[in-house]
Order: structure tokens, then C-alpha cells, then sequence
């Protein structure tokens, strides 16, 4: 019974986190501030779905399968963002005009 | 431009409430699962409307993490495990295309 | 027993592991099959895994890991919430920049530990990497300061000091 309670809790608080991370990917106004908001957000959502799971399930196959793909998507997605961000800073993709300081573009002009 | 916007938001949840989205009946994982599909939908529109290149690959990458968390919930309710095997390899195939993607937004080649 | 061939039995281990996690542990048929690839594996990448001597003892380092999860999961749950409240706000108030800080670290796989936990933590982002220098470009969705210094103290110390313990 609690761990039912406890298990359905990690995931409407996942799904929750996955809709938040969503809602930043359409209202942030250029590339690297969407890269934050969705990467943590949607992360840690999925992330909470699939611990949710594995406490709902034990320490049986669908439980070890979860705990798998949280340590996978825990080492993936920040190198995914990292390899993102990197390579649209490299094409020259313009931050938003709220920005205040950019040291990497600075570092690279005197270069 | 930006009434318009409100506008817009309002009807659609005007229709969410019409087509009794937020009414609690019958099983709640299916509700989730709705949940996490309307959340995909925003993605959709990132990928199509997006301004540049790199804000479409951001949000190919962001739809990938979402799929594992809705195959996870959708095993979770035919009590299979065999669904976990699809979402982790959805999750692998979609680690390795966004690498890809970053590396040709880069201009650079692929064994770089 | 040289360094290789120790990193090449953990890798074998861990494989393992992992495929027992992935299959049926009770049919002998997998059992076989899967020490059978995880001997492939270990003697085709076997050798990425340990590449230094660590000075610290193995217990020690395991417990200060756990310090680290525990630390690392409670400063997810504040970027988690610093993000919803960002994103719900009516004006989206942010204050963007990327900064410059220092670190302490030498080794690459520490490195890649403080860079994927910086990116994961409030309102920061690992833009590059620079391994000569040690120094990590930072973008920060609320810049407070332009001075290397204080963007060191303020987002770099939060974990340095443990990966420290854990790496070196």
C-alpha cells in the first residue's frame, strides 16, 4: 500500500517536471536558455518516472532495466547538451540581445 | 501579437475542458500518458516553427528523453517488460543521433 | 598484476552485470552467452577504464561517492524548482551570460563528472572544456558578476572539493 503511494508519487512528480521542461523549450527566447530549462527539467522527469517504477516493481527485471536507464540518462543528456551548445556556439549562432557578457567569444577573438 | 497568443491559449484549453481532459474517469495512467503525448506536441511545434538549426536538434534530442519516460509508463501498464528494452535502445539510437547532428551543425566531419 | 589486465576484469565484471540485468539469470544458455560476449567486450575496450593509481583507499572512495550522490541529487531538486518557477513566471525573468571560471582538477575523468554536474545544477550550462588551462566556460541563465573569481566561489566550490576526494 505505501509503496504504491510512494512509487505513483515519483511519477506524477515526474510527468510534472516533464511538462515544466516542455514549457521552457516553447518560452525561452534563444538556444542555450532552452538547452538549460529542458535538459534539467526533462531529465529529472524521466528520470522520477522511471525510480517511480522501480519502486513499484521490486527487484525484478522491469525494476533492473529501469535503474539501467536512469544511469544512462544521467550520463547522456548533459553530454548531449554539452555537444549541442558547443557546436551552435562554433556556427555562430547569435545569443539574445539580453544578454549581458560573453568571455568565450572574447577568449576567442584574441586568439 | 501577444493578445493573439493569450487568445489562442485560452481556446485551446477551452477545448482540453470541453473534451473533459482534466476529469479524473476510468484508469489514471491512461491520463499520464496524455499528459506526456500533449507535452510531445509543444516539442513538435519547436521542431517545425523552430528559428535556426540548432533549436531543432535541441528539441529531437529533448523528444528522445520523452519517449523513454512514456514507453516506461506504458509497460508499466500492460505489465511488460519488454517495452524497457525499446526505451532503452530508443534512448541510445537517439544519444548517438543528437552527437551526429551536433558534430554536421559543426561542419565537421564524423570520425573527427 | 598489471594495470591493463585489472581494468580489464572490472570491465568484464561490470558487463556481466549488466547483462544478467538485462536477461534471465536462471537459463544456463544466457549465462554462457553472456560470459562469452562479456569476455569480447573486455578484450576489445577493456583497457579505457583504470588508467592512473589511486593513492586513497577504495572504501573511502565509495563513501565519499555516496556524499557526492546525496549532494548532487538535493541541488537537482532547487534546479528543478529555480526552472518551473522561471518558466511559470508571467515576464520570464533571466538575466543570461557565459562566464569563465577555474578549477583545481587535473584529471579528464573528473573533469567530465564536474562538467555534466555543472550542467545539471541551477541555471548552468558547460559550454567548453579547456584542459590545458583548466578552465570551464559557463552559461549561466543569471549572471551576477563578471570576475573570475566569484563565479569560481560561486558555482565551481559547490563540488570541487569532493570530487577531489573521490578522483585524486
Amino acid at each position: 500500500m505505501i509503496r504504491e503511494i510512494i512509487g505513483f508519487g515519483l511519477i506524477y512528480i515526474g510527468v510534472v517536471f516533464d511538462f515544466f521542461g516542455v514549457l521552457g523549450l516553447i518560452r525561452l527566447p534563444d538556444v542555450y536558455n532552452r538547452l538549460q530549462a529542458a535538459t534539467k527539467s526533462v531529465t529529472f522527469g524521466t528520470g522520477g518516472i522511471l525510480l517511480g517504477i522501480f519502486v513499484l516493481q521490486g527487484f525484478n527485471n522491469f525494476g533492473f532495466k529501469a535503474i539501467l536507464g536512469i544511469i544512462f540518462i544521467f550520463l547522456a543528456s548533459p553530454t548531449a547538451a554539452h555537444a549541442i551548445s558547443h557546436a551552435s556556439h562554433r556556427s555562430n549562432i547569435k545569443l539574445d540581445e539580453k544578454t549581458v557578457v560573453d568571455q568565450y567569444a572574447e577568449d576567442n577573438e584574441n586568439k | 501579437m501577444k493578445i493573439f497568443r493569450w487568445i489562442l491559449g485560452i481556446i485551446i484549453l477551452g477545448i482540453l475542458a470541453y473534451c473533459n481532459f482534466f476529469v479524473y474517469k476510468g484508469e489514471i495512467i491512461f491520463k499520464l500518458i496524455n499528459v506526456i503525448l500533449f507535452a510531445s506536441l509543444f516539442v513538435l511545434y519547436r521542431v517545425i516553427f523552430g528559428p535556426s538549426a540548432a533549436d531543432r536538434i535541441v528539441a529531437v534530442d529533448i523528444f528522445g528523453i520523452l519517449i523513454i519516460g512514456l514507453l516506461a509508463i506504458i509497460g508499466l501498464f500492460y505489465d511488460e517488460s519488454f517495452y524497457m528494452d525499446i526505451a532503452l535502445i530508443w534512448g541510445l539510437l537517439s544519444f548517438i543521433a543528437s552527437l551526429a547532428f551536433a558534430k554536421i551543425l559543426e561542419r565537421r566531419h564524423l570520425d573527427d | 598484476m598489471s594495470l591493463k589486465n585489472r581494468s580489464r576484469i572490472t570491465v568484464f565484471f561490470l558487463s556481466l552485470l549488466v547483462w544478467f540485468a538485462l536477461t534471465d539469470i536462471t537459463n544456463l544458455q544466457e549465462v554462457i552467452l553472456g560470459i562469452i560476449i562479456a569476455i569480447f567486450v573486455a578484450l576489445i575496450a577493456g583497457h579505457f577504464l583504470i588508467t592512473t593509481e589511486k593513492r586513497k583507499h577504495i572504501f573511502k572512495r565509495i563513501g565519499y561517492a555516496l556524499l557526492y550522490i546525496i549532494k548532487f541529487l538535493w541541488e537537482i531538486i532547487k534546479a528543478n524548482v529555480h526552472v518551473a518557477y522561471l518558466v511559470v513566471h508571467p515576464k520570464v525573468p533571466i538575466n543570461p551570460g557565459i562566464v569563465k571560471i577555474k578549477t583545481k582538477l587535473t584529471k579528464e575523468s573528473a573533469m567530465t563528472i564536474l562538467a555534466n554536474s555543472i550542467t545539471l545544477t541551477p541555471g548552468t550550462l558547460t559550454v567548453d572544456i579547456n584542459l590545458e588551462k583548466q578552465e570551464l566556460y559557463i552559461h549561466c541563465i543569471d549572471v551576477h558578476s563578471k570576475k573570475i573569481e566569484d563565479n569560481t566561489k560561486d558555482i565551481g566550490n559547490r563540488f570541487e572539493k569532493i570530487l577531489m576526494e573521490v578522483f585524486e
